[in-house]
Parts: structure tokens; C-alpha cells; sequence
């Protein structure tokens, strides 16, 4: 084997690559041919590193130096100074040194120090091209030793155990969904992935996919074994390029190396992976939609019971699971769930993966224990509000999600606290906005998005949309009063009540947290006035 | 003509039977066809080789935002104007593409070039406010930027 004295790992995921981080790649790797430094500096493309706001990035090993917001310009002075003469190019560091010019490591930033890295331990580390870099890893040990050491039932037993709950929204007991599925009588049986990750705000999915597709892979095997199914589909969303190409890749190669296909690891079990692309539709990441869209019908979400675990693709049983679940698989085979359970709270084990977007400083990818505190999360990781604002309102697990207010910045972010105060952890997604914004304005825009993505099956859903639009709408353009507040409030509780899926039952959550914690606000438009003069465009002031 | 369609029928016969294989079959003949959409043909075609009716065919090309039954231009524009790219400015830079180039969302420009359609998030929210241009992303967008990107697709 090749042994290299240092390694430059530049962050290829999706935000960086279209901050052209190929072509700063390719201008290092000129600059160090130039000086013959190819046979002694490897140059590695790896997943997301997560700080998307200072991409590209490269890190530099053996000393962890991470450079931030690189262009080609500056690779002659990161080749001559950093890898020829051993000095670190402080200008384009993204850590401070002391005075003694020693290093601040890469964990102890801010932005990295408060994070725990379960499922993105490989992302920005590995090459996810490389099925070799993911098993020097550890990587596909858990799946050896399931197949080698446990029962289905012990899997089931050992990730009941670990508490481990949904990742992609609805946080149902990841245990008790392969129990129901491995129950269930039927002559075949399904494992999907579900990554159609289509919650505004979330792209953690595309991250994971792109910076370590083995780890689901082995998610998914472990996953199939346990509930008895012998095909696998992963569905991701359509507009995922890179992800479809990064996981067909993987499979490919873990089919050739044993890892897929008939007799894993030469073991009795057998099973394989197909990668189904989507077509555009946000209602499809509910799991029953998901399933009719895979038969190639219209994404219409079915009536439940009976649920895919008993009846799900083509009539057979089916268990479907996030991405991010799966990829907690693995971790909790090696390590225990007693391990898992340290992480996080007594209720929600583990760790989260959470994407900030927004006005924040530091937007971008980050996993931490469960039962973190929005406020941490915002001014330790997040580096706080830019352009010297202030902080407005945070909108927790995407647009489905509850809004919620300053006095909240200190609840624990865990499934059980969150539905507590109206919102939830739902996706991971994390919306922060200053206070510039009108609640009115981010209100609308929240149901612009379920007018535009209601299935139209169900009248609840595809009539309650547009009219709650309109009635926000109103209190917009200063023809709302009581009664339009009213009219809102019980059209939310018909939605919650009787739409068919969690689309229409949760698209109204938004609204009731901003009426709820926002008020003032709004009884001001009802007043005439708007906190921050976006609204009455038609009263002739200024709207931005 | 008969070897247009055979050619065609060609393209999808092998994704019969698979899971997801319409909604691949679909999208291979758009991608295939020139003016990036699915033509009543297409639909007729992936209806007999599947062996499913003709209108549940209609319906699943109708319900997805990738699909597109009537005529588009070269490359597709969709700019996300969800919350995330909302709050950092998303509808300035659909107004500017819109004034750029002389079209309304969801119109062709004449010389058949681009397509502007708005579109729900792209999951790229970390370099809000983004578009894609056929399968490429633009992030971190300001009107300012917008010309030079679109001259990479004359």
C-alpha cells in the first residue's frame, strides 16, 4: 500500500460543487504536479463537511487544517506555503492559531465542537466513490456480525432496545415497524428507503447519500435481514443527480464485492438494492404515496389501515424507513443501544441531523445529541444572526413545521418537547429569520407550498390549502378581522382532523403557531399596520 | 416513422416490470425528446408497452412537476421559491429572470432556448437562493450574477 504524507480532502457534496469546488480540485491538483508533489500529497473528493456557507472547503491532514471559500487562485499559496514549506496560510483558515502559531483543532471550532457525528462520521472524511475507504472505516462489520452472530429477532430486539425512532418526520419507533413487517405473513417482502426528501429547508438526506452511500446500503441490509425481505428499493427524489449516480455506483460495487446479491458475505441471506428515481412531488415522501408512485401511478397517499407493513408494493408487505434511520443502524449494531441511548433524551435517543438555513451565519449541515437547545444550536454552531439583526422566529422541522418565538430558544429539540410548544423535529430542518420578515408574508409563503404540493385527492386538503392562502392573504392586504381569525382557526381543526394524510393534517401547523405566537402582529395588520411595512402594497407604501 | 416508435419502444421495453420502471420510462422519453416533453405519442407508447390504460398513463405524467405534456424549451429553469430561499431573496431573483428574459413563469422563450417554471424546494437550501438549469444547480444567487450563467446555456 501507498503511504502519503499528507492527504487534501476537498468537499464535493452538492453545495460545494456548485460553488466550483471541481475546479479548485483541479487547479491543486496542477499546482502540484508543478512542484512533484503528486506522488507525496493525495488529493481525496469526500462528502459534505456541513459548514455549506464557507464552501468550497478542503482539510488538510495530517495537521486537520480546514480552508474555507477557496478558489483556484489560491492553491499556488496553499501548495508552496502549506504543503511545501509546512506553513499554514492563515487568511484562508477557517480555525485560529494561538500565539505560539499552534493549531486550534477542527473539533474544538465552535461550529464543529458542540457536534456529534453518528451518521455523518464519514462525511468530508472519506472518498464515497471508494467502497475501500468506507471499509477501512469499520464499515460493513455490523452487517458481518448480524449475519454471523445474530437472530432477525435479535436486530429487531437490539434497535427496539436503542429507542431508535424515525428520522423523516413522524418519529414512529423504528423497532416496533420492523416487528410488524418481519409478523406479517406473505411470500415476499420489501425494504425501501425512503429518500424523497422533499421538506423544504432539509437536504440532509442528499448529504448522507452523497458523502457515505455504503453506510446505507448496510443500513438497508441489516434492516432487510431483520424484517425477512429479499429486495431493497431506495427511492430518491428526481432532482438528486448526484445522489442517484453516488448510490448506483456503491450498489454496483457492492454487488461485485459480495456485499449484495445471493449469499451476503456467504451467509444464507440474500438481497439486493434498486435505486427508483422520483418525479417531482413532495406528497410522495409520505410512505403509501411513495409505494403508488413506485407502481407508477399518481403519488396519491392510500387509506390507512391496512399499513405497508402489512400491505405495501404490489399488495406485499413492506417496511419503509428514512435515510438517516437507516444510517443509525450500523452504529447501534457496533456499539450497543445502551451506547445509543446515552445519546440524546430518555425519549429521544440518539443524535439529530439538523440543516440550518436562513438568516444564520453559518448555514449548512450538522448532527448533535437529540435534547440540544435551539439557542445552542443558533448562537454556538449557527454563529448567530447576520447583518447585526435580530432574531425573529425559528421554524422547526421544515414547512410542516410549528414557528416559534424567542422565548422558545431554550427548549430541549427533541420529539417530545417540540410537540409540546405546537411544533415539531419533524425533518431536521431548521428555519431562521430575522427580523425583517413580516410573520404575515412567511405565513403565506409557507402555504403557497401546500397549495402547489396538495395531491388533490382528499377535500380537506385540496380545498383547505388555497382557502386558508386566501384567508392569510386577507389579513395582508388589511381586509381581515375577527372573523376571518375565526374561519382560520376551524378550517385548521377540519384539516387536522379529517385530511387523509399528514399533508393536510399538518400543512395547517404553521399557521396556528404564528397566530398563536405572533399575535400581536397580526392584530396589528388587522389594525392597518405592519410591524416591518412589507404589507398594504396597495395603500402605496413600499413593499419589498 | 414506424422506426421513430420502434426506437422508442425500444428505449423503455427493458424497465417493464421493474419497480419505479413507468416513472422511468417516462422519463426517459422526455429526456429523448427534443422539446423536453411528453407528447400524447409518448403517452400512447408507454400505455401499450406497459399494458396499463392509456388515461391512468395521462395521469401520472400530469401529477408530477418533472414531467411536462406540453412543449418546453432546451433548458429548464426552476427556481425554488420556498421559505428557505423566501426569506434570502428568491422572488428578486425569479422577477429578474422573468425581465431577463422577457418571459412569465411557466412561459418558453421564442427562440425556444429556455423554459422558466417555479419549482418547490431543491434541497440545496445551504446556498439559498438557488435555481436548476436542466440537471445543473446555481446557488448563492444575486441578480447580479444571473447573466453570466445563463450565457453558459446559449
Amino acid at each position: 500500500m501507498k503511504y502519503y504524507r499528507a492527504h487534501a480532502l476537498v468537499c464535493s457534496g452538492t453545495n460545494c460543487a456548485l460553488k466550483n469546488c471541481h475546479a479548485v480540485k483541479q487547479d491543486l491538483l496542477e499546482e502540484l504536479a508543478k512542484h512533484e508533489l503528486l506522488s507525496e500529497v493525495k488529493v481525496v473528493d469526500t462528502g459534505c463537511l456541513g459548514w455549506c456557507e464557507l464552501g468550497p472547503s478542503m482539510v488538510i491532514y495530517p495537521e486537520g487544517v480546514m480552508y474555507s471559500r477557496l478558489t483556484g487562485r489560491d492553491m499556488p499559496e496553499i501548495v508552496s506555503e502549506h504543503l511545501l514549506k509546512g506553513r499554514f496560510v492563515p487568511r484562508l483558515m477557517t480555525q485560529g492559531t494561538d500565539t505560539l502559531g499552534l493549531l486550534a483543532p477542527l473539533n474544538m471550532t465552535p461550529f464543529f465542537g458542540k457536534q456529534q457525528r453518528v451518521v455523518l462520521k464519514n462525511c468530508g472524511l472519506i472518498n464515497p466513490e471508494r467502497l475501500e475507504d468506507y471499509v477501512q472505516t469499520g464499515g460493513y462489520t455490523s452487517l458481518a456480525t448480524v449475519l454471523d452472530q445474530y437472530s432477525p429477532e435479535d436486530v429487531i430486539a437490539k434497535v427496539t432496545e436503542a429507542g431508535l425512532r424515525g428520522r423523516g418526520g413522524a418519529g414512529f419507533p423504528t423497532g416496533k415497524k420492523w416487528a410488524y413487517t418481519r409478523q406479517a405473513t406473505g411470500e415476499k417482502k420489501y425494504l425501501i428507503c425512503n429518500a424523497d426528501e422533499g421538506e423544504p429547508g432539509t437536504f440532509k438526506d442528499r448529504l448522507i447519500l452523497e458523502g457515505d452511500p455504503h453506510l446505507i446500503i448496510e443500513g438497508m441490509s441489516i434492516a432487510a435481514y431483520a424484517v425477512g425481505a429479499k429486495s431493497g428499493i431506495i427511492y430518491i427524489r428526481g432532482e438528486y443527480d448526484l445522489s442517484i449516480k453516488r448510490m448506483s455506483l456503491a450498489i454496483k460495487q457492492a454487488r461485485e464485492n459480495g456485499l449484495l446479491g445471493s449469499n451476503v458475505l456467504g451467509s444464507d441471506f440474500s438481497f439486493d438494492i434498486e435505486v427508483c428515481a422520483g418525479a417531482g412531488a413532495y406528497v410522495c415522501g409520505e410512505e403509501t404515496a411513495l409505494i403508488e408512485s413506485i407502481e407508477g401511478r399518481r403519488g396519491e397517499p392510500r387509506i390507512k389501515p391496512p399499513y405497508p407493513a402489512e400491505r405495501g408494493l404490489y399488495g406485499l408487505p413492506t417496511c419503509v424507513n428514512n435515510v438517516e434511520t437507516l444510517a443509525n443502524v450500523p452504529a447501534i449494531i457496533e456499539n450497543s443501544p445502551l451506547w445509543f441511548r446515552s445519546l440524546g433524551t430518555t425519549n429521544s435517543a440518539g443524535t439529530k441531523v439538523f440543516t440550518l438555513t436562513g438568516n444564520i451565519v453559518n448555514s449548512g449541515l450538522i448532527e448533535v445529541p437529540m435534547g440540544i437547545t435551539l439557542r445552542e444550536i443558533i448562537y454556538e454552531i449557527g454563529g448567530g444572526i447576520p447583518h447585526g439583526r435580530k432574531f425573529k422566529m425559528a421554524q422547526t422541522g421544515g414547512t410542516s413545521g410549528g414557528c416559534l418565538a424567542e422565548a422558545h430558544l431554550d427548549i430541549p429539540m427533541d420529539y417530545d418537547s417540540l410537540s409540546r410548544h405546537g411544533s415539531s423535529l419533524g425533518s431536521g430542518a431548521l428555519l431562521i429569520m430575522d427580523d425583517s420578515h413580516c410573520i404575515l408574508d412567511l405565513t403565506r409563503c409557507f402555504l403557497k407550498f401546500f397549495v402547489h404540493e396538495s395531491c388533490g385527492q382528499c377535500t380537506p386538503c385540496r380545498e383547505g390549502t388555497p382557502a386558508l392562502y386566501q384567508l392569510i392573504n386577507a389579513l395582508i392586504e388589511g381586509r381581515g378581522d375577527k372573523s376571518t381569525i375565526e374561519l382560520i382557526h376551524r378550517l385548521a381543526r377540519t384539516m387536522q382532523d379529517s385530511s387523509l394524510c399528514a399533508l393536510g393534517q399538518t400543512a395547517p401547523i404553521p399557521v396556528v403557531s404564528a397566530l398563536r405566537y405572533f399575535w400581536p402582529e397580526i392584530e396589528g395588520h388587522m389594525q392597518g399596520s405592519c410591524a416591518v411595512d412589507k404589507c398594504f402594497a396597495s395603500k402605496g407604501e413600499v413593499r419589498r | 416513422m414506424p422506426e421513430v416508435v420502434a426506437g422508442r419502444r425500444n428505449l423503455i421495453s427493458q424497465y417493464v416490470g421493474q419497480p419505479g420502471g413507468l416513472l422511468k420510462a417516462l422519463h426517459v422519453l422526455q429526456d429523448d425528446a427534443e422539446a423536453n416533453f411528453l407528447s400524447p405519442r409518448d403517452v400512447e407508447l408507454v400505455a401499450t408497452v406497459f399494458g396499463v390504460p392509456t388515461a391512468a398513463v395521462w395521469g401520472t405524467a400530469t401529477f408530477y412537476s418533472l414531467y411536462s405534456t406540453v412543449p418546453r424549451g432546451r433548458h429548464i429553469i426552476r427556481v425554488c421559491e420556498n421559505a428557505p430561499c423566501h426569506v434570502v431573496g428568491a422572488q428578486d431573483i425569479l422577477a429578474a429572470l422573468s425581465t431577463q428574459l422577457c418571459i412569465a413563469p411557466s412561459e418558453t422563450t421564442p427562440d425556444g432556448r429556455f423554459t422558466l417554471e417555479v419549482t418547490s424546494c431543491l434541497g440545496v437550501c445551504g446556498v439559498a437562493p438557488a435555481i436548476m438549469i436542466g440537471n445543473s444547480v446555481h446557488g448563492n444567487l444575486t441578480k447580479e450574477k444571473l447573466p453570466a450563467i445563463l450565457a453558459e446555456y446559449r
